[in-house]
This record gives structure tokens, sequence and C-alpha cells, in this order.
């Protein structure tokens, strides 16, 4: 040790040789606990930013979109004129079915008229046209229907709340105003005072909208008759073929990894390409899923197979990372226990190991679920956007017929020219948020649940 | 469970001034009574031991000492730790300050993953202790010879810290501490995460320390006690239990537990 | 019988050879099941495999393949004379595959009996009105009509065929397993092969998938650079496709749009996430973390319509009605700048938490390094653990690019569809993802550059993400490895 303690004056530099008090803090202190303060208050602002986002993007979400699932209904009394629904006078079904969906309408207007005379409804420029496009021309088929399935109505004077116009709807809900109904093709400042003196007298009511979650879409001037029902179950099924395709092979896999798989350079490319995966842009499967299904394979355009299919290789790298993680956190000892009484190695981990992990995995693959089911991208690209009203059957065929997803959905209604569609849109995301709490929801309780610390 | 405390007896304190004058000192882990009425004065230019079995509180007692336990949220201290007539806990010492008087050196060396140059020079960068890089030159070079380091590594400071043996780590991480002329140096089990020669190094360098520092070092070695340190305390379940020159403690020891220690029974 | 009710039968086989593998084997043993290399179940098990694996995998083959050999055969019988200008060979299929639906539909729903369908002809008016008056309407011309009847007979007989040899497959798997099944035979080291074999199969899979994405990507793309010379895509400054022909598809304006939208989302995102992450790392007690950590990560868990949306109704017009106008910047709700800091919201959780692991990851030994020399937790923060973590958060902020570049719906809703270069991010620009939708969505020429080139601008997608992905899980793997 040649280094020696140099002797010399104790202190170095602008100190000096004095010591100040503790109690005291000096201006270079003073100034570094402003730097200090200043940056924690970067962070701070970081934290409320984000969260103020997250905030405002649900506000506006929920202000958007709950005024899709409450609907406005025109409560006036119509008369089913026999003369013209059953112009033959014979209650035959065929004949009646023969009869147009106008002429329905045409009982609609009259009964609106009917209501504005008998009520003394003054309206200067109230026409024919606005009491046409009153009704929604959802409102004339639903009448059709009633009036075919049960023919004993003829004649007779009912009380069926029909469907109003997606613009008389907008007037309760503030998306349409009395200036704007006067520059509005679709409706009229006559319509905005009729809509105005029929809620005053109970002659129009907004009541909670059911058929929003169960009707399917319509047509681009129906908006207020749009609603989420195929695409649910499209996403339903989507969802169930990546539960059926993806938890087992996902499992699979991982077991494979995580207690076979040798340590060489095969197993170490399948880990990378696995990483790989899980940050491939989801358009990308898309294009797959176009190429390898639809293309290659001949599977059908806007089927939920091939949207399950798509969203099952998405999902993969997912439940894949988050059950190796579930069972690298079963400890060996339990392994060296059943190993150690003679049980084989593939019994270890289908007895012991894998039931320990099973809570890990079930949580990832909700997890992974979650993620699959607002999924949109892809699904654009293997035809999903596809305008479908029909319900899909029951699977398997079902899964063969076309359907939508219900973040499609809302890419389809923001793509409609009509505005009313904004609102079913953000509706549909409050649907779409509602699932997505849910199965978090269930994996967090199955986490909190089940969570074992070793 | 008084009478179980500090047994008392006159501590001849060579004519040494007080360093730390520690007062009923309690520490709190949450729940957990950690350090239990604590009372000692540590002398200037003296290095301290602290011994006990692991557990014992000897090294939370180490980071009260500098307020390193603040930054363990649960922590709670009570009691009066008195540092050149100014109790450290008072609410208007800024621990910043404190700690660039009061230095420390932890149990794993943990050279920042920088140059050698730039980890000594860190500390006097922080504190503004030099006013150009000559002089900050200087204030590293001094620190690493008082480190017994310099002759190693002058011709590689640009290097990264990181890539120097664990004793030279460990002696960097001393040089660090020393760079900002700290008055008091705490030392964490300094050794043993070292090898013997590495051990040996860095213990005959706490030895030169002492003529600049007062040095206090937590020790599981009592051997290394007993070679380094002129006092000795030794601690445990949270009380101090025997505090006195290291001859004393080591060759006539008071207390039945600090003998039942120090022959091996317990530990 | 259809592939899936004889994949049910198969499956139902399966279950008889399990319960009659299990008796076979404790009858062997003469009930004493001690005798037995493996336990019952085993046999069983045993016996299923060996029934239900080579059939299913005969019925995959088959389902597979059977359109590519049926097609190509039925294709061989229309006569040259049938395809005409107006008429592609690929169109005349198409029509013939309907034609042979309706057909089918016409037999299933009871209209027409098979051997009705078997012999229509155009001349047959009986037959033709009763499908008229049922819905389905038959109006190909003779060729068609004809090829759509083989197409049909051709169906007809391989589905028969399969049905045959998949049951056939399937019964003699049962008998050969069962007639194997003795004390000593091994039947837990052969189901666990076949275990272990599935295993690797499924962990294949995940190649099996890059090498799908990458095939389909490339052979298309090159389709495309036979019809569109590659120098006008990668270097051409303008993006005019027509399906009328006469495209201009350069990539450069995408490639811009793309870059610039994903600069402004991590100028937004990293700092915001960085600091996010270094307060609650560094700052926050146990309890403002528990609260904040998983509010942020609600915004990850998010689907990007939602954002898409966010940005088409809510964020565009706020930056155009408040910013863009006043400041003489333009008028387009639809802007970079919407984008972007939509997206930048979006990657806030990608960033934060990422840098959190990373920070978390510095050991606490440099903190209390830093700290025990006076260092308030800023100095600590900036001099020792920033430096420290530095590769990781590069990583980080890397696969927040890779996502930023990929990212679609926020893209396709909030930045526009117009291919232009400009600077300033008040202007509807558009992305290399927004084109691959456009290109895609609807009906689809598979012939014609104009949707073909979404395959090289997948690919070129593809090559950019994966080379940031592939950057920045080395640099973070690295970084991991250091302080294990």
């Amino acid at each position: 040790m040649t280094d020696a303690v140099s002797a010399g004056p104790r202190r170095v530099g602008a100190q000096g040789a004095t010591r100040k008090s503790l109690l005291v803090a000096d201006a270079r202190t003073r100034r570094r606990n402003a730097a200090e303060t200043r940056f924690k208050a970067y962070g701070i602002v970081a934290i409320a930013i984000a969260m103020l986002a997250l905030v405002f993007l649900l506000f506006t979400i929920v202000r958007d979109g709950s005024g899709a699932f409450r609907q406005t209904f025109i409560d006036v009394p119509v008369t089913i004129d026999a003369a013209i629904v059953d112009p033959k006078g014979n209650r035959d079904q065929k004949d009646m079915a023969g009869v147009l969906t106008m002429s329905y309408g045409s009982m609609l207007e009259k009964s609106l008229e009917t209501w504005v005379a008998q009520n003394n409804v003054q309206i200067e420029g109230l026409g024919k046209a606005d009491y046409a496009s009153f009704y929604s021309s959802q409102a004339r088929a639903t009448l059709r229907d009633m009036v075919l399935e049960n023919p004993e109505i003829i004649g007779t004077t009912i009380n069926v709340p029909a469907l109003a116009s997606s613009r008389v709807d907008g007037m309760f809900k503030g998306r349409v105003t009395a200036e704007s109904a006067e520059i509005d093709a679709r409706t009229s400042l006559a319509q905005f005072r009729l809509a105005e003196a029929m809620e005053e007298k109970g002659a129009l009511t907004t009541r909670f909208n059911w058929d929003f979650v169960t009707q399917p879409d319509a047509s681009d001037n129906r908006a207020e008759a749009a609603g989420l029902g195929v695409a649910i179950i499209g996403s339903a099924y989507m969802m169930l073929i990546v539960l059926v395709l993806a938890l087992p092979i996902g499992v699979a896999a991982s077991i494979y990894l995580e207690e076979f798989a040798p340590k060489n350079r095969l197993t170490d490319i399948i880990e990378v390409n696995i990483s790989n995966l899980a940050a491939v842009p989801s358009i990308v499967f898309g294009i797959l899923g176009l190429a390898a299904f639809i293309n290659f394979m001949g599977l059908p355009r806007s089927a939920p197979i091939v949207g399950g299919l798509v969203l099952t290789l998405m999902t993969l790298p997912t439940i894949i990372i988050s059950t190796r993680a579930a069972l690298k956190a079963v400890p060996p000892s339990i392994r060296d226990a059943a190993l150690g009484v003679g049980a084989s190695k593939m019994q270890t981990v289908f007895h012991h190991v894998l039931p320990l992990a099973m809570p890990g995995v079930l949580t990832g693959t909700i997890i992974g679920l979650a993620q699959a089911l607002g999924e949109t991208a892809p699904l654009l690209l293997i035809g999903m956007v596809a305008f479908v009203t029909a319900y899909p059957s029951a699977p398997p065929e079902g899964l063969f017929e076309p359907a939508s997803a219900l973040p499609v959905q809302v890419y389809n209604w923001t793509q409609r020219a009509d505005s009313a569609f904004f609102e079913r849109a953000s509706g549909a995301i409050i649907v779409l948020l509602a699932f997505l709490f849910a199965m978090n929801l269930v994996a967090i309780i199955l986490r909190r649940r089940f969570e074992r610390r070793w | 469970m008084n009478d179980m405390r500090l047994a008392e007896r006159t501590v001849d304190t060579q004519g040494k001034p007080i360093k730390f004058s520690c007062r009923d000192v309690q520490v709190y882990y949450g729940d957990k009574h950690a350090i239990k009425d604590v009372n000692v004065d540590l002398e200037d230019k003296t290095v301290t031991a602290f011994i006990g079995p692991s557990g014992c509180g000897k090294s939370t007692f180490l980071r009260c000492l500098n307020r390193m336990n603040d930054t363990i949220d649960i922590a709670r201290i009570e009691g009066k730790m008195i540092l050149d007539g100014e109790d450290i806990y008072d609410r208007r010492v800024d621990p910043v300050q404190l700690r660039a008087r009061v230095g420390m050196v932890f149990e794993k060396p943990n050279p920042f993953p920088k140059s050698i140059y730039d980890n000594v020079a860190y500390g006097p960068r922080i504190h503004g202790l030099s006013r150009n890089k000559a002089e900050l030159d200087g204030i590293v070079e001094k620190a690493l010879r008082g480190a017994a380091l310099w002759n190693e590594v002058k011709d590689r400071l640009n290097e990264t810290g990181t890539g120097l043996s664990g004793g030279q780590q460990q002696r960097l991480c001393i040089a660090r501490a020393v760079a900002t002329s700290p008055e008091v140096l705490l030392m964490d089990e300094p050794c043993s995460a070292l090898d013997p020669i590495a051990t040996s190094q860095v213990e005959e360098l706490i030895d030169q320390l002492r003529e600049e520092f007062s040095v206090v070092i937590v020790t599981h070695s009592m051997q290394q006690a007993a070679r380094v340190s002129q006092k000795t305390a030794f601690f445990h379940l949270g009380n101090l239990v025997e505090y006195g020159t290291t001859d004393d403690i080591f060759t006539n020891p008071q207390d039945p537990r600090t003998e039942s220690y120090i022959s091996g029974k317990i530990g | 019988m259809s592939p899936f009710w004889i994949m049910v039968t198969i499956l139902a086989l399966a279950l008889v050879g399990y319960i009659l593998g299990r008796r076979r084997a404790g009858s062997s043993a003469a009930g004493d099941i001690r005798k037995l290399h493996s336990r019952p179940t085993y046999y069983g098990w045993n016996t299923a495999i060996w029934t239900a694996l080579p059939s299913l995998l005969l019925l995959l083959v088959w389902v597979l393949a059977q359109p590519l050999i049926v097609d190509r055969a039925v294709n061989g019988n229309i006569p040259d004379s049938a395809v005409s200008d107006s008429q592609t060979r690929g169109q005349i299929m198409s029509e013939v595959q309907g034609t042979a639906f309706e057909l089918g539909r016409a037999v299933n729903e009871g209209i027409v009996s098979q051997s009705e369908a078997r012999a229509l002809s155009l001349d047959d008016a009986a037959t033709t009105e009763k499908l008229a008056a049922a819905g389905i309407e038959i109006t190909p011309s003779a060729p068609v009509l004809e090829a759509a009847k083989d197409y049909r007979a051709f169906n007809l007989n391989a589905s028969r065929a399969l049905t045959g040899a998949a049951l056939v497959l399937a019964l003699a798997g049962l008998a050969w397993s069962l007639s194997q099944i003795k004390p000593g035979y091994r039947a837990r080291n052969i189901v666990e092969s076949f275990v272990r074999g599935f295993l690797i199969l499924c962990s294949l899979l995940a190649i099996a998938t890059t090498v799908g994405i990458v095939l389909s990507l490339v052979f298309e793309s090159i389709r495309f650079f036979q019809l569109y010379p590659w120098q006008d895509f990668f270097f051409g400054t303008e993006w005019t496709p027509s399906f009328g022909g006469g495209s201009k598809l350069g990539m450069l304006p995408l490639l811009w749009g793309t870059l610039y939208i994903s600069l402004i989302a991590l100028l937004f995102a990293v700092p915001i996430g960085l600091f996010a992450a270094i307060y609650m790392s560094e700052y926050a007690t146990p309890r403002v973390r528990g609260f904040v950590k998983p509010v942020i990560e609600v915004l990850a868990g998010i689907p990007t319509i939602v954002y898409g949306l966010f940005a088409l109704v809510t964020v565009g017009p706020l930056i155009r009605d408040w910013i863009a106008a006043p400041a003489g910047f333009g008028n387009s709700a639809s802007s970079v700048m919407t984008a972007g800091l939509v997206m930048g919201i979006m990657l806030i959780p990608f960033v934060s938490s990422l840098s959190d692991d990373i920070i978390n990851a510095v050991p606490q030994s440099l903190r209390d390094g830093s700290l025990g020399l006076g260092s308030t937790p800023s100095e600590t923060v900036r001099n020792v653990i920033l430096p420290a973590a530095l590769p990781g958060i590069v990583g980080a902020i890397l696969l927040a690019a890779s996502r930023a570049i990929g990212e679609t719906m926020i893209v396709v809703l909030g930045a526009g569809a117009m291919a232009r270069i400009s600077g300033n991010p008040f202007d509807a620009m558009t992305t290399i993802t927004v084109k691959i939708v456009g290109q895609l969505t609807g009906d689809n020429d598979f012939a014609s550059p104009e949707t073909l080139v979404a395959f090289a601008l997948g690919l070129t997608l593809f090559v950019m993400t994966l080379a940031l992905n592939i950057v920045a899980l080395v640099i973070v793997r690295k970084y991991r490895e250091q302080y294990e």
C-alpha cells in the first residue's frame, strides 16, 4: 500500500474550513431543493395529464353515447284501416302480404293528422311531408309485421308506440335545434314545433331502448333503428373460437417451452418469434387472414370463423407469455416432489404444475380475450365491415355466415353520412367497454381469489 | 428490561471530542420496535465498530446517523441525535446537507455505471465543492489517494467503475464518499462481499481514514472489529447492550450476553 | 355427410375406443390392474388417439384440398369458347360456384329432387319455374350450368368418398390399437409421446404464423412489383390510385404521414409516460401507486377504435376550432396533430409501464449510494437511475414507436385520407395503415396493382416494425440480464 492519506488542509474547495450549521439551508441547497420540487411537480403533472385524458375520454363517450340507449316513440292511436291492409277483405295471409309497407306509412300519417286536428294544434307550414318524415321508416314495417301476425286487430284503433325518425329523436337529445331544423332538408321548423307540441301533450315519449342492443344494423336513413344485435352475436362467436382454440394451443405451447423444450436454437427461435408476434401490428394479421384464410383456403368473407382464426393467432402470444409466467411461478420443489414419487414428467406437469398455474393462465386468457374483443383493424380486411342485417344461425353453421363485430360496427357507423349514427357509435362503445370491464373484473377477481405466494 | 440495557461504566474517551451524541433513540418499522432506547456518544477521529448478531439493529442504527432511513416509508425515528451540537432530526435540517457531512459506504460495492472519475466526482459536483475542472481533478485525485486506489486506476479514470474488481469497487465507493469531505463516515459491513485480500486492504484503509474522519463501521466479524476499531458497541435485539473500548469489550465483557456473543455461544 | 358430422362421428368412435381400450386392458390383466404397465386410462387414451388422429388428419387434408382439385377439374371442363373478353375464367368459375350453391339450396329445401337437379337444362321450363317460384333464380349460360352440374357431381362424389375413407380409417385404427393391448404394452409412453408431439406442434404454430405472414406478404408483393415498378413505389412522391389504370402509387407520402404522426405521438407520450413512471417508482407512496398505476393502465386496455372515435368526434373538432382555425393553420378536423395527440394518449401507459419495470430493475444499492452521498432524489434519478436505465428506456421507446407506426384505427378515423407531404401538423395526411385498409376493404380485384399495392405496403410496414421490435427486444433483454 503505497498511498497514504495526504496531510494538508482538510477542507477543499468552496466550502472552506468552516462548517455551516445544519439548521440553515445554504443557497445551493435551497436551489437544489427547488429543482427537486419542480422535478416532482413534472411527475405529478404527467400523471394528472394521463388521468385527465382518461376521464375526458370516458366522459365524452358516455356523453355522446348514452343517447343511443334512449329512443323517442310516438304514442298516437292508429286505426288499422281494413280497406288498406286487406283490400280483398278475406283476411287471407297471402293477399295481405301483398300490401306494400308504403300503405302502412299512410295509415300512420293519417293517425298523426287526426291527432293534430283533434288536439287543435296550429302550426304554420305543417304539410303532408312533415307528417310522413315524422315517423321512422322502420315504424311502418313494424306495424305491418304486427298486423300480419295478429289479423284480428284489423279495423280497430290501437295504441302502439311507433318509432320516431332520427331527426325528431334528435330534438330531444339536443342534436337538432330550431335553427338546424330550419336548414335541414330532412326536417323542418314546422316538424320541430309539432314535436314540441306533441311532447307537451304526452304524445311523444323518450324511453329506454333495448332494441339498440338486440336489433340488427339498419340502412343509412334509419339511424334510429340501428342496433348491435348482429355485431354482439358476431363478436360472441369470435370470442368462442378464440377461447376454444387459443386457450389449449397457448397452454400447450407454453408447457412445451417452459417444461420440456431443450435449450437449443429452435427453442430460441420460437421464443424470439413469440415476442415478435406480440408486437406485430394487428393490421398485418388482417392481411394474413385475407391472404391465407380467405384467398388460399377459400373460407367465406365476413364470417366469424375467419375473424376468430385471425384473432386466435393474435391472442396466442399474449396467452403464451402470461401462461409461461404462471408456470414459472410454480416453485421447482413441487416438480421435484412429484418426480420423486415416480410420476413421469408429463404426469408431473399435468397433475401438479398446471393446476397450480391455472389461475394465472385463466387471468392471462381473459385479458387476451378482452384484447381480441376490441380489435378492429384486422377484421376490416376480412370483410367484417359488410352491412349485415340477418342474424347468423347457431354454431357451427353460424360461424360461416356473415356477421359483424362490435368494434367494426363502431367503425361502420362512423363512416355513415348521417351524424345521427355517431351517437350510435358512441353507444356501441359503451356496450363494448361494458363487456371489457366485466371481463377485466373477472380477471381481477380470479387473481385476487387464487393468487398464491410461495 | 431496563437493567438489560447499557451496562453502566465509564468509558475512557482518551480526550477525544464527542462527534455524535445519541439520546433515547427509538426506531420503529411499522409495528416493529427495531431500536430501543439507545444512548451512545461517538468520538471524533475514532473507528467505532457496531457488532451483534444479524437482525440486532446495528445497521438500522447506523442508517439513522445520516437519515438514510428517511427513504423507507414505514420507518419512524424518535429521540435525539446530536451532530456537533445540532439535532440531525430537527425539522429544519435538510437531509441532503446532512449526508454531505455524514457519508456512507454500503455492504455491496455499488459504483454507478459511469467512469471512475465521474463516480468520485459525483458528490463534489452535486454539492458544488469545486469552482473549476482543475479543482475537481484535485479533489478526485485526493479522494482516490485517500482510498488507496490512485495508483491502480490513475491511467484509466475514464473506464467504467463497474469493471473494477470487488475490492477495488469498494475502495472506489469509499473514495466516492471521501470526496465530499464528510466529517463522519458510516460503513455498513463494507467487507462482507469481499475476498480476504480485498478485505485486508479495506481494513488497512479504514485505519488510515481515522486520521481524518470519525468512522463508524458495522461488522458481523468480531475479528474485524477487534482489528480496526478503537471503540465497540454490542447490539442485541434492538438494545445497545454494551459500549466501550474495543480492548475492554473483547477481553473483559461486563454483560453476560456480550460474553456469550464474543465466545460464540449466540450469534 | 358434411365434414362437421364426419368429425362428430369420428370423435364418437374415439370415445367408444376409449371405453373399449380401458375395458380390454382390464380384462387382459384378468382384473388385476397392478399387472398392467400403465394405468387403464392410458390404454383408453391410446385407443382413442389411434382411432381419431389418422382419420381427423385425413379429414383435414381432404377438406383443404378438395376445393382446389374440384376447381381444377371443373375448370378443365369449361370450353375455351365460353371465355370471352368480358368474362375471365375466374369470373366464370365464381358464377359456376354460385349456381351450384343455389342448386344445392334448392335440393336441400326440397324444391327439386336430386335427380331433377342433375337433369336440369335451360330448356326444362317446368323445373326452372319451380325454382323461380321459390325465389331461386338460375339464369346462367349453358356452359356455366353444365359446369355447375359437374361441380356438384364432383363435390358429391368427393364427400361420399371422404365419408367412407375417414370412417374406414377410424375403424381400422380402433381395431388395430385394441389388438395391441397386452399387460406389458407401454400405453403411457405412447400416449405421452403423442401429447409431447402435440405440445411441440402447438409451439411451432408461432413460427408457422410468422412464416404465413411473410409468405402472404411476399407472394402478393412480388405480383405487385411485376405490375408496377418498385422504384416508383418506394421513391414515388405521388399517391393517386385509380382503378381505371394509370395509378401513381408512390409510398413516400404515406411514409411521411406515418412517421410524422408517430413522431408527434412519441413527443407527447414519452415525456409524460417517463415522468409518470419516475414519479410512481421514486416518489409515490404505495397507496398512491396502487391507485394511479391501474388507472393509467386502463388507458392501455381501451380498444384503439375507441381512441379513433375520440379523435374523430371530440379531439379533431376541438383542435380545429380552438387552435388550427383561429391561428390560420387550416380547417381540417382530421390532422396529423389530432391523430398524433390521441395516439400519444394511447401510448402513455405503454411507455410508463415499460419504463416503470425498467426503472424498478435498477438495483436499490445504486439509489442508496447516491442518496448516501447527499444527492436529492431528482439528482439521483437524473444522474444515476436514468443513465443506468437508459438502454431499457430506449428499448421501450422503440417498442412504442413500432406500435405507433403500426397503429391503424386512430389514424383511419383521425388523420384523414389525403396523401401528401407537408410540414403543417394541422393538415390532414394519411399513413401506410390507412391505405392498406383503404385498398383492401370492399370488393377487391386481386389482379390489379391498386389492390396488390396494399400487400407491398403491408410488407414495408412489417419490415419496419420487425426491425424496431428486434432491436428493442435485444436491447431490453441485454439490459435485464445486466441486473439479474
